[in-house]
């Protein structure tokens, strides 16, 4: 028989190393797929995993799709750590970029060097905005965050829609549902060139330390970890829980708007019916494999970047659909939760010993 | 025909889903589990049920597919939660993420396949009666199998014995444990029912409703059906009148629009996201209500040592 027996303590060990299985599990479940279909796995393997970023433009690009997923991924576990369960992230991007397409449309054409700082500032509120509603209800009507901020994702996509299809549509467009482009006042500067990597990564990374600092050396972060690990305890203490909701909803929101206001004015340069391949949920995915911490969000967002790299990769030299991607990540999640038994539980063999 | 009557006779049709999905989730968070997947097992049980239907041309086998497939998801959230005791929020979370992903690479060589669906009976002598031969006599199979679907559940729940040790774990594992109960295994069963009627909503979607297949094409419908159960305040007949209701609103977009009206599609398509949050708004208002209601562990892991 196998049995879980409670550990005294959760396992430090077992925390950092359950990622680290999780994802070995997911390779070879990968490898188990690519057989299947009949695919010689390890060219499969390399194809996914090797090949994206064999070159500098492909470490690039690899950078490039990690800033938006460890941005938002960092701003979501400020929120789990407290037990603000923010998952409508996918939304509060679509608002943020259109916070920044709506800057950019209106005052791009010979606007000056404070369109685009304008533009980040304004997707930044759209998302933050979007968030509070959720936080709103929850504060003000007990309504469960998880159900209002996904909804609101849909809401988010229509309005979007709505935009670029009606009165944002460029009238030059051969009437696509998109934008014009965005003029260069309105794009983030290159960091590298020859790729299409702009300085949104520096701004990730700063804002991911500054999260750091704040969950580690401030009071209201404190606080707020205290909120999630003993609810009960940080109401003796005169924690606020509703200030917490506030706190974590906004913080995430606020991320997230600003990546997708860094998605507009990056990589996309004008607004498009659809602006993220689920960016908002799949970080999500990372802030659990980073274990809601800063360091291991950058590293899971590189790992969830390349599963993005891996997959457009697969389709182009293998003629897998690239939709194997979402698949590669759910998976990756199921492992580690099932994973993080060993943290609180060991594994023991044999029969029950009777007390 | 009767206007009205064809009205709700659609009203029926864009409910279905959404009363086999919540009634799932229903009896799952009766046992005292949160199971936030049900969105990915609709999408997985959709997708599944249109395949068959497609390799074998016998919709029935694809609805038996589309039921075995929300099954065969809702076990891995088992293993993980009640097995594994993982977060049953998180795991419910990357259920719908895999089922999303799932769904979408299986179902990919199947967008544009053609399927004979399955068709809303029709007795001539029966369906052509004035007023109430449509309605009573003329629905599609899988209408008539959700409403037996509600009495069953109904009955189960309040007038079985296994219906009152099901609510006893899922108020209080601990004393159902104490008296011999096997917790784990009623979980289990219940998580397992759950995931069958989220992959037999998703199967009257892809082989009854549309037919078609289409990826994400449960468009939030298994989030509305969580919503709903907290709507119920966890009663079967709330669910399915509230599934109905839900059902009418999605309804007013095409209704508006056949009707000519100037406002844009996207606005109308927004109405049962905003009526699911206004009403979940107005029913969690008040905080009493639900926690009378709601089973007092949902969402908490049971493991008889801590």
């Amino acid at each position: 028989m196998i049995r879980l027996e409670p550990r005294p303590e959760p396992s430090r060990t077992a925390a950092w190393l359950s990622p680290l299985l999780a994802a070995g599990a997911m390779l070879v479940l990968g490898l188990v797929l690519f057989t299947v279909l009949g695919k010689d796995p390890w060219v499969a393997l390399q194809a996914f995993f090797v090949d994206p970023i064999a070159s500098r433009y492909g470490v690039a690009e690899l950078l490039l799709k990690a800033t938006p997923l460890m941005l938002i991924a960092t701003g979501l576990a400020i929120g789990y750590r407290a037990n603000v369960w923010n998952i409508g992230a996918e939304g509060q991007l679509t608002l943020g970029a259109i916070g920044a397409g709506g800057i950019a449309l209106a005052f791009g054409e010979g606007g000056g060097a404070w369109v685009l700082p304008a533009m980040l500032v304004a997707g930044a509120l759209a998302g933050l905005a979007w968030a509070g509603i959720p936080a709103l209800l929850r504060t003000r009507f007990n309504a469960n965050e998880i159900l209002t901020s996904l909804m609101l994702v849909y809401v988010a996509s229509l309005l979007l829609s709505l935009l670029v299809h009606g009165p944002w549509r460029d009238p030059e467009g051969y009437n696509f549902p998109q934008s014009k482009l965005f003029d260069a006042a309105a794009l983030l500067p290159n960091l590298i060139a020859e790729t299409r990597l702009n300085i949104g990564i520096v701004i990730a990374l700063v804002i991911v330390a500054a999260a750091w600092v704040f969950v580690r050396a401030s009071f209201v972060g404190y606080r707020m970890r205290v909120a999630g690990l003993a609810p009960a305890a940080a109401n003796y203490a005169g924690i606020s829980a509703h200030r917490n909701v506030w706190l974590g909803m906004l913080i995430g929101g606020a991320c997230a708007g600003l990546a997708g206001a860094m998605e507009a004015a990056g990589p996309i340069g004008q607004l498009l019916p659809v602006m993220s391949p689920g960016y908002g949920f799949a970080a999500i995915i990372v802030a659990f494999v980073g274990r809601l911490h800063p360091m291991g969000i950058v590293l899971a967002s590189l790992l969830m970047s390349l599963l993005y790299l891996g997959g457009e990769s697969a389709q182009m030299r293998l003629a897998l659909p690239s939709a194997v991607t979402g698949l590669f990540q759910g998976t990756l999640l199921l492992f580690l939760l099932a994973a993080d038994v060993l943290v609180n539980f060991r594994v023991r063999l044999g029969l029950r010993r009777i007390a | 025909m009767d206007t009205f009557t064809h009205l709700l006779v659609l009203t029926l049709a864009a409910g279905t889903p959404l009363v086999f999905a919540a009634l799932g989730e229903l009896v799952t968070e009766k046992s005292g589990v949160l199971n936030l997947g049900v969105e990915g097992m609709m999408l997985v049980g959709a997708v599944c049920a249109f395949i068959v239907t497609a390799k074998t041309q016998s919709p029935w086998a694809g609805v038996v597919a589309g039921m075995a497939a929300g099954a065969a998801l809702s076990l891995v959230f088992a293993v993980v939660t009640l097995s594994l005791l993982a977060n049953q929020v998180a795991t419910g979370l990357a259920l719908s993420l895999f089922g999303v992903g799932l769904s979408a690479f299986v179902g990919l060589p199947y967008i544009s396949v053609v399927i004979e669906g399955l068709k809303p009976l029709s007795w001539p002598a029966l369906t052509s009666l004035p007023v109430v031969g449509e309605l009573v006599f003329g629905l599609n199979p899988l209408v008539y199998l959700s409403l037996a679907l509600f009495v069953v559940v109904e009955l189960f729940l309040h007038r079985t014995r296994a219906g009152l040790i099901l609510r006893a774990v899922g108020e209080s594992p601990q004393a159902a444990h104490a008296i011999g109960y096997p917790v784990i295994a009623i979980r289990y069963a219940a998580v397992l029912f759950g995931g069958a009627c989220a992959g037999l909503g998703g199967a009257y979607l892809a082989v009854a409703y549309t037919p078609l297949w289409v990826e994400g094409m449960t468009a939030g419908r298994g989030w509305i059906a969580l919503a709903l159960v907290v709507f119920a305040t966890w009663k079967p007949l709330r669910v399915l009148v509230g599934a109905y209701l839900f059902g009418g609103v999605t309804l007013a977009q095409f209704q508006a629009q056949a009707a000519g009206v100037e406002i844009p599609s996207q606005l109308l398509a927004m109405l049962p996201y905003l009526a699911t949050i206004v009403v979940l708004a107005i029913i969690s208002r008040d905080a009493a209500l639900i926690r009378q209601n709601a089973p007092a562990s949902l969402g908490r892991p049971f493991h008889p040592d801590v």
